[in-house]
């Protein structure tokens, strides 16, 4: 159990996909702009990201590695998920508009979202049990969560600031995210600390 | 078996099972969409202004589509050619729509109206207002930072010389900007007719108005006077014009010693 929450822990703090690993930069800088649309694709992120660990890790187990084909793994995880996105897309639509209105234009965004590729490889490199996988991908997507959430208040922040006419729109938003995932880096060592 | 073969029959095979699946699934859960919201939702403008009372095109089309709603003229951008194709396909009665655009009441341009603070905040009449309301010596006049020009979706809004003037070919009537203005000056204004109209919300006495700006209105009652029609009413020290009743005759502009009011011939395009 104990390893299970440092895994989590470890995957939202000291491995942060967006401010460690720099994955998902683009919807990172995209979609920050307000705290309704970041916290919209930060769930929407972490739910596909589970739906694909869910999917690929026995297809992974039990069709490529049974083959000797890992090598095939980024092309077919690329199929999977797409088709996976697109179906979710397609089941939301008919049994929850609410929801479906509400992730917009993020699902299909999702598609071809390196977080989520990411983060189903690292899991098969890492050598994970299926429940570990999981956890990883669930702590990575809150991660995502989170980061998603923090700049975007910052990014709000940054509207009613007075930038130099230079650095205003992409350059400013940069530096603050290099800023943000500078600050991530106060976490190194902190999970190992807290559970040994 | 050859590696290669077998890599590319899997990946092909996989490729297949889902596709199948994607095909077979988007015809089981397909979901039946009305024809007759997509059309209408073609002919609205798509600026999501929200004028209809909808929140948003999409809302409007699904509204009319549904039954919900039997008024084809809502959509004030649009104006009678929307409202005309929305009945062709709604099959309902085709509702008039007065042409409209909307005016920025105020005449407190730099020479008119003096400033009273060096104001070096954010340029956001939002933010100007909450400082003495505003670094002009009016503090119900325009501000000038351009919180409407930002609003307007059609570029019709520009800054000349310290106020907001919305060029009238251009505005759609879609009221965005109303509801960004901090001092309420904008307001909508029938199309092609003359009407007086007073450019002036100072609710200050007279003497007062008088220090702050050199068009401000007085609230003299001098138009009201000479106005046959009882169109021009002067409540909290400035006058109202009641648009129904004015019939454009110019009596009142005239007669205005501050030439606050004056007749408003807006262009259509």
């Amino acid at each position: 159990m104990k390893w299970y929450l440092s895994l989590v822990l470890a995957a939202i703090l000291t491995n942060n996909f967006v401010l460690s690993k720099f994955l998902g930069i683009c919807p990172f800088l995209g979609v920050s702009k307000q705290l309704k649309t970041a916290s919209g694709m930060g769930i929407a992120v972490t739910f596909v990201m589970l739906m694909a660990t869910a999917v690929t890790f026995p297809i992974n187990k039990y069709l490529l590695e049974q083959f000797n084909l890992e090598y095939l793994q980024t092309i077919v995880f690329i199929l999977v998920i797409a088709a996976l996105v697109q179906l979710i897309e397609i089941a939301l639509k008919k049994y929850m508009p609410p929801l479906y209105n509400a992730l917009g234009i993020y699902l299909p965004l999702i598609t071809t979202n390196c977080a989520v590729l990411g983060v189903v490889v690292l899991n098969v490199e890492e050598g994970y049990n299926f429940a570990g996988a999981l956890a990883n991908t669930f702590g990575a997507g809150i991660g995502f969560l989170l980061a998603m959430v923090m700049f975007a208040g910052v990014r709000e922040r940054m509207e009613s600031s007075d930038i130099p006419e230079r650095l205003k729109g992409l350059p400013i938003t940069l530096v603050a995210a290099s800023l943000t995932s500078m600050s991530f880096l106060g976490f190194t060592g902190v999970v190992e600390g807290m559970l040994g | 078996m050859n590696p290669i073969l077998l890599a590319v029959i899997i990946v092909g095979a996989t490729g297949l099972i889902l596709g199948l699946g994607l095909a077979i699934a988007s015809i089981i859960m397909a979901v039946p969409v009305d024809e007759k919201e997509v059309a209408i939702r073609e002919e609205l403008p798509g600026a999501n202004c929200g004028a209809c009372g909808f929140s948003g095109c999409d809302a409007y089309a699904a509204a009319l589509s549904k039954g919900e709603t039997q008024k084809t003229n809502l959509c004030v951008p649009g104006g009678e050619d929307v409202s005309k194709k929305i009945a062709e396909i709604t099959g309902l009665e085709a509702g008039e729509v007065i042409p409209q655009a909307a005016v920025v009441l105020c005449r407190g341009s730099y020479g008119n109206c003096e400033p009273k603070l060096q104001y070096s905040g954010v340029k956001s009449c939002a933010m100007a207002q909450q400082l003495f309301g505003g670094p002009k010596s009016c503090s119900y006049g325009c501000i000038g930072f351009g919180d409407c020009v930002n609003a307007c979706p059609y570029e019709a809004i520009k800054i000349c010389d310290g106020v907001a003037r919305i060029d009238p070919t251009i505005c759609r009537a879609c009221g965005m900007c109303i509801s960004t203005c901090p001092k309420n000056l904008i307001e909508l204004m029938p199309l092609g007719v003359s009407k007086a109209a007073v450019l002036c919300k100072n609710i200050e006495k007279g003497a007062q108005t008088r220090k702050q700006c050199k068009t401000g209105c007085i609230g003299c009652m001098k138009c009201t006077k000479v106005c046959e029609y009882g169109a021009v009413t002067v409540e909290n020290n400035v006058a109202h014009v009641d648009y129904e009743k004015c019939v454009g005759c110019g009596k009142c502009g005239e007669a205005c010693p501050v030439k606050s009011i004056s007749l408003i011939n807006l262009k259509a395009k």
